[in-house]
């Protein structure tokens, strides 16, 4: 799995090609072994809390936030984080090259069940993909 | 202080200018090019802002590089400057992180750095390329002292899971092995006719020249173990003196291995215009840019402010902020205009009166995640074990690479070298990750090169970009759509706002942007100023 899960990210990367300029001093034009991303919460463990924290909960920065799952009215649609997962949103990257349309759902799924969340309407790929914008924003 | 070593004679500059005056800008490129100009970015003299208009004042929005630049560019100019910073200190990304130094997280988790006197880790920029001659005009200016630093070392290792067992290898050996096998069969392939429609008679001599030295190849165009490939690759058994002396060569890897391994990418990594030698570190730490730039402008700024609005109207900028060394008291600033270099994820959740296109290329940026760890060991066991000075060693684990110190090569006692540095999925992951379970990963992926690694290992600190409370990221990340849309707006003036840093160049990611940028804003700023009634 873990060799399987690297060539695709590999292959739906082109953002990572050696001349994307916002790669200019990074570490390297390869990305590497990743985590496996099976499960909602292996998605959100391994991608979304390094942001919104491992309690859902976001963080405040100088005048900044990264907002909070918690109680948070814009979850009550699951079309708003697929939206925003995929195109990114102000200082968040998009996402729609980096998770395929089921890891999208799982994750979705999970934040929309956890964190003081109790959604009964679960999302399938099939929804995501719906939303998947033609191309992807670096594609463009 | 301003200047540590002037040029005695501004002749190649004036010949220039003749030049271009002359024949016009074609020739002018030509003759930069080859006097060696005009390569790398567009930097060739900081901007001649004469006649400011008295008592005009401006405002800068942060003391990093670029908003420093902008205040010392503009009080040089005549204009009365005043800068806002929400850290601490002065230098933004700029950063070198020394023993007591904390780093706190958002989250809350603070880092106590434990590193012995005299070392440190950059964790934000931490190489500059020749051609980044912007930026190496200002460090000439301000008197930062410079000395190389190591990007290419033959000698590091190159590792992927998924080939030559696990193991990794010496750049060197692969290096010469994928070149000479390369060479072999292009050279084999021209010399049994199979180019011919591709290779002229008068080519077909000089390619074969050409890839029998560059390939290290014998004279039956065999990449072969034997003296030729070993001057290349290095020996079984060294070169030595006296009666045993004699070296025995090594065994090449296997072609089939070479070429699958995927190592390949980083002999190409370092081609790289970004990447090519020769770069420089300032001696010392990075943050000695940052002092430097402090030097010139410190009494024009105020740390301790949190900005939280940005308006504008026909007179004048007002900036709202929280005066956080007083409580937080709420404060506004005024001025004619204003340079903002806040970065992309703050500004665009901050309450900034702009037109719609500029809004719209504030929304339009976010912000790479990156992670990197310091390490420090309690001897360079790289340096006496294997014999790397310097230089990177690269892996496809998630820690993606090690860099070794290109400082301080023979010293005894502990040293601190860059233990991962890493973009994309993997430095989500790290940044997600406590400070100990980074160090943790850290530590058992480096022992794929280094098995003292554990023994050795003293302490470490991890700097995670995406938790940084004043940049939420750690630097642009323009995709080509955006750029075709929004660049220009978020690069011109509006009304009496410019911004400036990194965000707003084509060298993103560098400290480069930000010089060139804080010059072009600077640039129209004065502009506007002039022709303001």
């Amino acid at each position: 799995m873990r060799k399987i899960l690297f060539l695709s990210v590999l292959a739906a990367l082109p953002l990572l090609a050696t001349s994307h300029p916002a790669r200019a001093d990074s570490a390297s034009a390869v990305v590497g072994e990743v985590q496996p991303l099976n499960t909602g919460e292996d998605v959100y463990r391994h991608v979304c809390q390094g942001c919104h924290m491992p309690d859902g909960k976001g963080a405040t920065g100088a005048g900044a936030q990264f907002p909070a799952f918690a109680g948070n009215a814009k979850l009550q649609s699951s079309a708003y984080p697929v939206y925003v997962i995929m195109n990114g949103y102000g200082g968040m990257p998009w996402f729609s090259g980096t998770l395929k349309d089921d890891q999208i759902a799982n994750v979705v799924n999970y934040i929309r069940t956890h964190f003081g969340n109790h959604y009964t309407d679960a999302i399938t790929p099939a929804d995501v993909a719906a939303q998947r914008p033609a191309t992807s924003p670096q594609e463009q | 202080m301003t200047n540590a070593h002037p040029r005695k004679a501004p002749t190649r500059r004036q010949l220039l200018t003749r030049i271009g005056t002359l024949a016009g800008s074609a020739a002018l490129y030509q003759a930069m090019t080859s006097m060696g100009h005009a390569q790398g970015t567009d930097f060739t003299a900081p901007p001649v802002l004469s006649g400011a208009k008295r008592g005009t004042r401006v405002l800068v929005l942060g003391a990093g590089l670029a908003g420093m630049l902008a205040a010392y560019e503009l009080r040089k100019a005549g204009y009365h400057v005043q800068v806002l910073e929400f850290q601490n200190r002065a230098g933004g990304r700029n950063i070198s992180l020394r023993g007591g130094d904390t780093v706190t997280e958002l989250g809350g988790v603070t880092q106590k750095v434990g590193f012995a006197s005299g070392n440190y880790i950059n964790p934000g920029p931490w190489r500059i390329p020749y051609h980044h001659q912007g930026l190496l005009h200002y460090c000439r200016e301000f008197g930062v002292e410079l000395e190389p630093f190591v990007e290419l070392n033959h000698n590091s290792w190159l590792h992927s899971s998924r080939a030559f067992d696990g193991k990794p290898v010496r750049y060197r050996e692969f290096a010469s092995d994928f070149h000479g096998f390369t060479a072999e069969l292009l050279g084999k392939a021209i010399n049994q006719h199979k180019l011919d429609d591709m290779v002229s008679a008068d080519e077909h001599d000089h390619i074969m020249t050409a890839m029998r030295r560059w390939g290290s190849l014998d004279s039956g165009l065999n990449y072969s173990k034997g003296i030729i490939s070993s001057e290349t690759r290095g020996y079984e058994k060294a070169q030595g003196g006296g009666i045993n002396g004699a070296p025995i060569p090594s065994e090449p890897f296997a072609r089939k291995d070479v070429m699958r391994s995927g190592l390949w990418t980083w002999l190409a990594f370092h081609e790289r215009l970004d990447m090519q030698t020769t770069m420089f570190q300032p001696v010392g730490g990075m943050d000695m840019i940052g002092k430097g730039f402090n030097r010139q402008v410190h009494d024009l700024i105020t740390l301790n402010c949190k900005v939280t609005a940005i308006h504008q109207d026909d007179r004048g900028v007002t900036v709202t902020y929280n005066d956080m060394t007083h409580g937080g008291a709420v404060r506004e600033a005024q001025a004619d205009f204003c340079v903002c270099t806040i970065p992309l994820p703050i500004l665009s959740q901050l309450d900034v009166q702009v037109g719609a296109p500029l809004k719209a290329a504030i929304m339009a940026v976010p912000y790479a995640s990156s992670v990197k760890l310091g390490l420090e060991f309690k001897r360079r066991f790289w340096e006496e074990d294997d014999q790397i000075y310097g230089g990177i060693s690269f892996t496809d684990q998630p820690i993606s690479q090690i860099s070794y110190p290109s400082h301080g090569y023979f010293s005894r006692g502990p040293a601190v070298l860059l233990g991962g540095y890493m973009f994309g999925p993997a430095a989500y992951d790290f940044a997600g990750m406590t400070p100990q379970e980074r160090i943790e990963h850290a530590l058992a992926q480096g022992e794929v090169f280094h098995k003292q690694y554990r023994k050795e290992f003293s302490n470490g600190v991890s700097f995670a970009w995406s938790r940084v409370p004043w940049t939420m990221g750690c630097c642009s990340m323009w995709s080509e759509q955006a750029r075709k849309t929004h660049y220009k707006a978020l690069c011109t003036m509006d009304n009496r706002i410019v911004l400036a840093g990194e965000h707003a160049s084509y060298v993103g990611c560098w400290q480069e942007g930000a010089i060139l940028s804080a010059l072009d804003a600077v640039t129209q700023l004065h502009k506007r100023a002039q022709g303001a009634s």
